[in-house]
This record gives structure tokens, sequence and C-alpha cells, in this order.
């Protein structure tokens, strides 16, 4: 089942164009250029019930405006979108009743008070019931281990558990689709692995949409089958992490143990030397001679251990970000 | 079912209510600092005007008259201006509403299925209810010692009038400060105009001196201003100085003041979501 319906979708703000130098600013008092500003150009997208879909892109890309189009709270310039058949920004309570938004960078739970007043007075805006509320809490706090932190006021929990509180917050009402607006962002790793953890898990068993945005290959790498590219307001590429190898990474990377007392000379031959600490050598070489070149190696050297992967994930995303994709052999 | 709506809805008020309130009371400290501290600027007034009437009344305060007010009257007056904007002052709500629309943080009302306006009303609710438990006492205590300056007690119709008045001075200064808020949908820096709008507000309201003092035209320009039920209408109602057979109509018009001031906030607001692109992130 399609659950979220995205054609032609487009956003652009106007934003005042500044010119540099205190002239240009006088000026500006009364005569102000506008420059349009692409944020989101004709994006077409389709996510089914139950898929845990990546964002992926570059900062201003348009990720987070795509979320926020999908949440209501920005209208489109052009284009239309539905969740769950619902129009985001015609933002009706039965729409608002079926989604969460979590924002890394944002706070919606009451600074001053503990946790659990921001989620009393979530249960009486979603209208959730008491013991459906109470079961949710219970089980939401287990799985996330903040059970004793629920009545310390917010503003004294760390950033790890107050990101937490806010899953929570979001979680309560049971929501059918969820964004998530980089809800790892400056969380140390063991904060970051406990909420993929919890994500993984919690999307397995309700088998709710997520849509994810995050810098993080570790997240997409742990949660995300699904990943959409987008740069530049464009969607890039839409498919499984190994298809972003496949198509962006036209490369190998060999990893050689090379036996005592063999040297190293001679192997740029084969392939491009990336280091060598001997024993060790790293190699890398286009995917479709990898089979070729390491048979040759090993004709000529005495190897103790081989190993071949993908070149790792950052720098293929990075590649991807700035250049076009490489046409896959 | 329609019965069930209502409830589920005014308990989502209450609880959105006592939220507040337990959160305005975190700031206990402050506030009992706070309601002293205005009252301090009364001993200035009342020497002030002292120093006025006496040289009105040719070396005598107690004979001098200003527009139909004795001395006594003015020292009234201006506790009971004190306590209309004590109702009708809304400290912080319109650089705070500005603010979360600058900051993007407005994104919580759009998202959840809660009305904006109507949520920081309550709110603000709250947070009146926090102040008052905490003021009445320093009220009291100086309207107590302040007593002499009073003419006994009004009619209870008029005390009605009175109170009305001083809730509807509430609401209507509610949502005029919130529509100075809104407008930072528009700029994002309203620090200016508020500044201007407090400075007119402290005039306009009779904050500063009672508008029957103002020369024509200005009178007649107050006049049809909603400034002047912020302080200066709830105290003329309390002193009488309100035409008794005009005193219900002239209620009639705040009460219209306050639905212009709703529904300019509620169009200001939808106005200004739509132009909104969610701006900090």
């Amino acid at each position: 089942m399609t659950i979220i319906e995205i054609s032609e979708l487009s956003k652009s703000y106007r934003v005042y164009q500044k010119q540099e130098g205190l002239r240009a600013a006088i000026q500006g008092l009364w005569k102000r250029e506008y420059r349009n500003v692409d944020a989101v150009k004709s994006i077409d997208l389709k996510v089914e019930q139950g898929e845990f879909v990546a964002f992926l892109g570059p900062n201003g890309a348009g990720k987070t405006t795509t979320l926020k189009l999908l949440s209501g709270v920005i209208y489109p310039t052009s284009g239309n979108a539905t969740v769950m058949g619902h129009v985001p920004w015609e933002r009706n309570n039965d729409y608002r009743r079926r989604f969460a938004l979590v924002m890394g960078q944002k706070n919606q739970l009451w600074w001053d008070l503990p946790a659990q007043e921001s989620f009393r007075l979530h249960q009486q805006i979603y209208q959730i019931e008491k013991n459906e509320f109470e079961r949710s809490l219970d089980e939401l706090s287990d799985l996330l281990s903040v059970r004793g932190l629920l009545g310390r006021p917010v503003r004294e929990l760390s950033l790890g558990e107050r990101m937490k509180m806010e899953l929570i917050a979001a979680l309560l009402h049971s929501p059918e689709v969820l964004f998530l607006d980089e809800p790892t962002i400056g969380l140390d790793v063991i904060a970051q692995h406990n909420i993929q953890q919890f994500l993984k898990y919690y999307q397995a068993e309700r088998k709710i949409t997520i849509l994810l945005t995050s810098h993080y290959m570790k997240d997409i790498a742990a949660l995300c089958k699904r990943v959409v590219v987008i740069t530049d307001g464009q969607i890039q590429f839409d498919g499984s992490l190994d298809d972003i190898i496949e198509s962006f990474s036209g490369q190998r990377i060999l990893r050689l143990q090379l036996a005592e007392g063999q040297s190293a000379d001679g192997l740029e031959r084969f392939a491009a030397v990336e280091s060598i600490e001997l024993p060790r050598v790293t190699l890398r070489c286009p995917r479709a001679d990898a089979t070729k070149s390491l048979g040759e190696i090993l004709q000529h050297y005495q190897v103790d251990d081989i190993s071949v992967e993908d070149p790792p994930l950052e720098e293929v995303i990075a590649k991807l970000y700035t250049a076009p994709p490489e046409k896959a052999e | 079912m329609q019965a069930m709506q209502i409830t589920t809805r005014v308990a989502c008020w209450w609880m959105i209510f006592r939220t507040a309130l337990e959160e305005r009371l975190a700031y206990r400290g402050d506030f009992a600092l706070g309601t002293l501290m205005r009252f301090l600027p009364i001993v200035t007034q009342i020497f002030l005007w002292w120093a006025v009437f006496e040289s009105v009344g040719g070396g005598n305060a107690e004979e001098g008259r200003l527009v139909g007010y004795t001395f006594r009257n003015m020292v009234a007056y201006y506790l009971l201006s004190m306590l209309g904007r004590a109702f009708s002052s809304m400290p912080g709500l319109a650089s705070v509403t500005a603010k979360q629309i600058r900051e993007g943080e407005i994104k919580k009302y759009l998202v959840q299925p809660i009305d904006m306006i109507g949520f920081m009303l309550l709110g603000r609710l709250a947070h009146k209810v926090a102040y008052y438990t905490i003021a009445t006492l320093p009220f009291a205590l100086v309207f107590f010692l302040c007593r002499s300056y009073f003419d006994g007690w009004p009619t209870p119709e008029t005390m009605a009038a009175f109170a009305i008045s001083l809730v509807l001075a509430f609401l209507l200064g509610f949502f005029l400060d919130l529509c100075i808020g809104l407008i930072g949908f528009w700029f994002l820096e309203v620090s200016s105009l508020l500044f201007v709008y407090m400075l007119l507000n402290f005039f306009l309201s009779g904050h500063m001196f009672p508008l029957d003092l103002l020369p024509s035209p200005w009178a007649t320009i107050v006049d049809y201003l909603p400034f002047r039920y912020l302080a200066y209408f709830p105290a003329a109602i309390f002193l009488g100085k309100v035409d008794p057979d005009r005193l219900w109509i002239e209620v009639g018009i705040e009460f219209l003041w306050l639905l212009v001031m709703i529904a300019v906030a509620r169009f200001l607001y939808a106005r200004g979501v739509r132009r909104y692109s969610g701006y900090g992130g």
C-alpha cells in the first residue's frame, strides 16, 4: 500500500539578496532585490507502508524542506503530495493525529518541567486513552531505558536523554508515519547506537513508515534498506545502499597481507597502490579488473591473506554529492 | 457524541493550563520580587501629584482640582490603573511570539493537532493566575495602606462592570500584544516596533495619567482607540468617572474591540502561516 505519494513537488523560497558593503546595505533599506532559491525541484517519490527510507544529501540539498512539506509546516510552490490520503499542508487534525515529526535540533518538550508532564499534555492533545497511554509510555521508556528520568526537569537531561524523550513524545500517539530529521545529531556513539537500535526494533515491531534524514552513514547503514539521495533539490538516486555502491563506485579495495620477507615492489603494475605498511598493503582497482589483478598478484607474490572490499561508504557518498554518477560497467 | 467532544476538549485545555501553571510556578521567587518592585514608583507618584495639586490649589493640595480629579482621586486612580495593568499587561508575549516564529519553534503548533492562539491564551492565563496568587498579598497590603485615598466602595453594579472590564482588559491586552508578535511573520525583528507600541500603550492606556486630562482633539482620538481599556477604563469605572447611563454601552464597546482584535489576530496568523517558510532549520 502506498503511504506517501509525491509528484512534481517543488518549493522555492524568496530570499533577500544582500549586497556587500555599507552603501549597498543602506540602499537595501529602500530597494530590495530578491532571489529565488529552489530548495526542492519537482520531486517524484512513492513510499510504501512499512518502509524505512533514508534521505541523504549534503547540507542545503532539500532534505529537510521535503520533510517540512510532508509534515505540512510549509506550503509547496507547486506539485502535489499525499500522506495516508491527506494533503499535508491542509493540516487537518485527522492527519496530524496520525504522524509525528522529530527534529534533532528542535526541542518540543517543556524545558523546565519533567518530561512526564509534557507526555501527559500529549495524551490530552492527541486524545490517547488512559490505558493505552500508560502502556505506551511504559513500553517506550523501558525500550529507551529512561524510566528513572521521567520525573526530572528536561533542562537537566543530557542531549541523548532529551532526544530519547523527544522520541517518546513523538511516538506516544502511535503515529503511522514518522519523520525524523537528523535524530542523532550531536550525540555520542553510544547514544547514537541506542537510538538506532530502538528505531530498528520499533519500526520492525510496528511496521510504521519512517522517513529519516541523517548525515551519519552508520544510522543509514543500520536502519534503512532504501536510500534516496537528494542533491540540489533533485533526486539523484533511489535504491538500496548496495545499489549505491554498485552504481556509484566502480572500484574495489584490495587488502593484502604479504608473507614475511615479501617485498611490495612492483605492485603498482597490477593495481593502484593506496598504502604500504608492510606486511599490509592496500590497493585499489576498477571493479571489473579486480579478479584479474588479484590472480596476477598471487602469481608473483607470496600472500598470506586477502580481502576485497567496497570503498568506504562515506567516500562513495561524497563522490555522489559532488559529481555526476560514474557509469557502472 | 457532541458532549463527548466538548469534555475531551475541556480536558485538553485544562491540561494545557495546568502544565503552563506548573511551569510558571518554577519561577515564583522571581515573581514575588517583581511584584514588590512594581509598587516602588507609587511613592514618587504620590509626591509628584502632591506637587502638581499644590500648585493648582494655590498652596493647598487638598483644594486643587484637575478636570474633576482631587489629589485623593488621583492617587486612587493611579493605584487602580496599576490593577488594570496587572490584568492587561503581557510581559514578553509579543517578543516571545516573534522569537518562536523566527526560530521556527512554531512548527510544533503546525504539526500537532492544537491551535497556537488558543494554546498561548491558556498559557498566558496560567501565567496570570500564577502571578495573582503571589501578587494578591502585596496588592491588598498597598490598597489597605492607601485606603484613605478612596471614597468607599462603589455600588454592586459598578463593581460588576469593573470586574468584567478587568477580564476584558486581560483578553484585549493579550490579543493586542499577540498581533504585534505575529507581525514577526513579516519582519524578523519586531523589537523596535514593540518599543514604539509599548510607549504608545503607556500614554494611551492611561497608565501615566488619567485620559480625561488630555486636551481635545487628543481626548477624542484616544476614545476611539482600544488602548484606553487596558488601564484607564477599569479605574474610571471604579471611581465613578464613567456616566452610569453609558456604563454598559462602554463595556459593550470594549467587548466589540475584543472581537475585532481576535479577528485581526486570526487573520494575521492565517496569512502569516501561509507566508511562513520555516525559518531556522
